[in-house]
């Protein structure tokens, strides 16, 4: 029974003399092959040469900093809540005076964890923070030796301040 | 310098010449591969990766040497030593240049001119298949045997074909056997009798026929893709080097390195002129007759180095024949042909006479 239209009947047909002799199919493909010899190669040299990743690429967690280098996370907890993988985990703590170019409001994470073995990299700490604290970068997550060292603390996810990690990219394509 | 010393130079040139090219063939398979399939290729060890045959040889001599308990140690270690040894030997009997000329004296770029030259090539490639079958034997594993016996079946068979496709060019050339005059027959002569370019009477625009018969059995010799039955690592893991490893494995893969440079130099002694190059006679006036000597031999070693290509290209360009097809492919096809081939030569000789 055709259950389609697309079906075809296959037929072998007998070879012609010429198809038999094999050289006029060997020396097309021949040509074929040559050809690539020319063509750009598809390669990258990877460590000297790195492909560029896509603008919406969800890679390494970082945590912001403020323009004069003051924490903007305030330990509200959204991220946590809003992670489907339960990565996130966070304690709270009161500024105290004397603080305030550490941390931008009165309230802080005195610790902030995401277990990177959980973390499935979605993107939505970065959609629910309210203080524009979290944000999936462009950097590869490094490699460990055991699971416990895919803890990430705030020693890791904080940028430093000195070295800023630019997030202007993913900013401009994905905040609304 | 006498006669003797400059011969055992030229062995020993020849030897490390052979071994550079096994070597760097390995290097220029990989590149070819890679550039045909869109790739770089190796290009870490040194410029180009250039260096990488010299890491892949001490990789080679630093891995652990594994005899297998079951194994008949002599036969086992004899394998690789018999078929490395053949493929060097075969470079002997081929006329690498015109002759060089030192205070009078003539000194031969060929090891040993004897009067069987192709039989002699054909003779030591057939004991080939010895390397071959004691390895595959002496292993005592059912795919080394499977592919030893393909092997030493193939090259058998394609011999025939072989020696067939060459008696059509011995005839060419009255008959002689040796390398040297062959090659040199062609280079005297004009081609079919009326163009007249010195160096260019080559016996392939006689016989293309013989010559296309004589190149597949070359590959098939060679055992290279489309006929690399014998190893075809996708069936047989390897076929008979199998349970090699270390350097045995290493003198295997090299010989047949070695083995394309030979069959690609004999390809180019019997059918492509050998050192013969267009414009050899003119250039033969205006240069002092070393120089012309050294281009020719740059001239042979172009021919050599474009078939090596030529057997890289067809490797990944044709994919493997199914054993009752390469059988049939020899019997049937390529054994009458290079017959009629031979006929047909001895009649057009005979009535145009020579």
């Amino acid at each position: 029974m055709q259950l389609t239209n697309r079906s075809k009947v296959v037929t072998k047909p007998e070879m012609t003399f010429v198809e038999s002799l094999y050289l006029p199919a060997i020396f097309s493909g021949l040509r074929i092959t040559i050809k690539h010899l020319f063509k750009k190669k598809a390669t990258l040299r990877y460590p000297e040469v790195t492909r560029e990743f896509a603008p919406v690429y969800r890679g390494m967690h970082v945590l912001k900093r403020d323009e004069q280098g003051r924490e903007n996370c305030t330990a509200c907890g959204l991220c946590a809540v809003s992670c489907p993988a339960e990565a996130i985990t966070m304690d709270a703590a009161e500024r105290k005076a004397g603080e305030e170019n550490l941390y931008r409001e009165e309230k802080y994470a005195a610790k902030y964890e995401i277990n990177m073995l959980r973390c499935i990299f979605c993107g939505l700490c970065e959609e629910a923070c309210p203080k524009d604290a979290i944000y999936l970068t462009d950097r590869i997550v490094h490699s460990e030796y055991t699971r416990g060292e895919f803890v990430f603390g705030k020693d890791v996810l904080v940028e430093k301040v000195d070295q800023r990690i630019d997030i202007s990219k993913r900013k401009k394509e994905y905040t609304i | 310098m006498s006669v003797l010393v400059f011969k055992a130079i030229l062995v020993l040139v020849l030897f490390l010449i052979s071994l550079g090219i096994a070597a760097y063939s390995t290097y220029a398979e990989r590149k070819v591969a890679a550039f045909l399939q869109d790739r770089i290729g190796p290009d870490r060890a040194g410029p180009f990766g250039l260096l990488q045959p010299i890491a892949d040889g001490v990789k080679m001599f630093l891995k652990e040497e594994i005899i297998p308990n079951v194994s008949d140690k002599l036969l086992f270690i004899a394998g690789p030593c018999i078929f490395m040894l053949t493929a060097l030997m075969t470079s002997a009997v081929i006329p690498w240049g015109k002759a060089l000329e030192f205070g009078g004296q003539i000194y031969n770029l060929q090891v040993a001119d004897i009067n069987i030259g192709v039989l002699y090539v054909l003779g030591v490639v057939s004991l080939g298949v010895y390397g071959i079958m004691i390895g595959g034997w002496a292993s005592n594993n059912k795919y080394a045997l499977l592919g030893a016996v393909r092997a030493s079946s193939q090259m058998i068979s394609y011999e025939l074909a072989m020696g067939m496709s060459v008696i059509a060019v011995l005839l060419m050339s009255n008959g002689t056997l040796s390398l040297n005059d062959i090659v040199a027959s062609q280079g005297t002569g004009k081609l079919y009798g009326f163009i007249d370019i010195s160096g260019m009477n080559w016996n392939v625009f006689y016989q293309p026929l013989g010559f296309i018969i004589f190149l597949v059995c070359a590959f098939a010799e060679t055992n290279r893709t489309p006929f690399d039955l014998p190893e075809s690592e996708s069936e047989l893991i390897g076929g008979f080097h199998t349970e090699y490893s270390s350097m045995k494995l290493g003198l295997y893969l090299f010989a047949e390195y070695i083995n394309m440079f030979i069959s690609s130099a004999v390809i180019a002694c019997l059918f492509f002129g050998g050192y013969n190059f267009p414009g050899i006679d003119y250039l033969g006036t205006v240069l002092p007759h070393n120089v012309v000597s050294i281009i020719s031999v740059a001239a042979l070693f172009g021919k050599i180095f474009f078939f090596i290509f030529f057997f890289m290209w067809v490797r990944w360009t044709i994919p493997r024949f199914r054993y009752d097809q390469l059988m049939r492919l020899g019997w049937q096809v390529l054994m009458p042909l290079a017959i009629i081939n031979v006929l047909i030569t001895g009649a057009v000789l005979t009535y145009f006479g020579n």
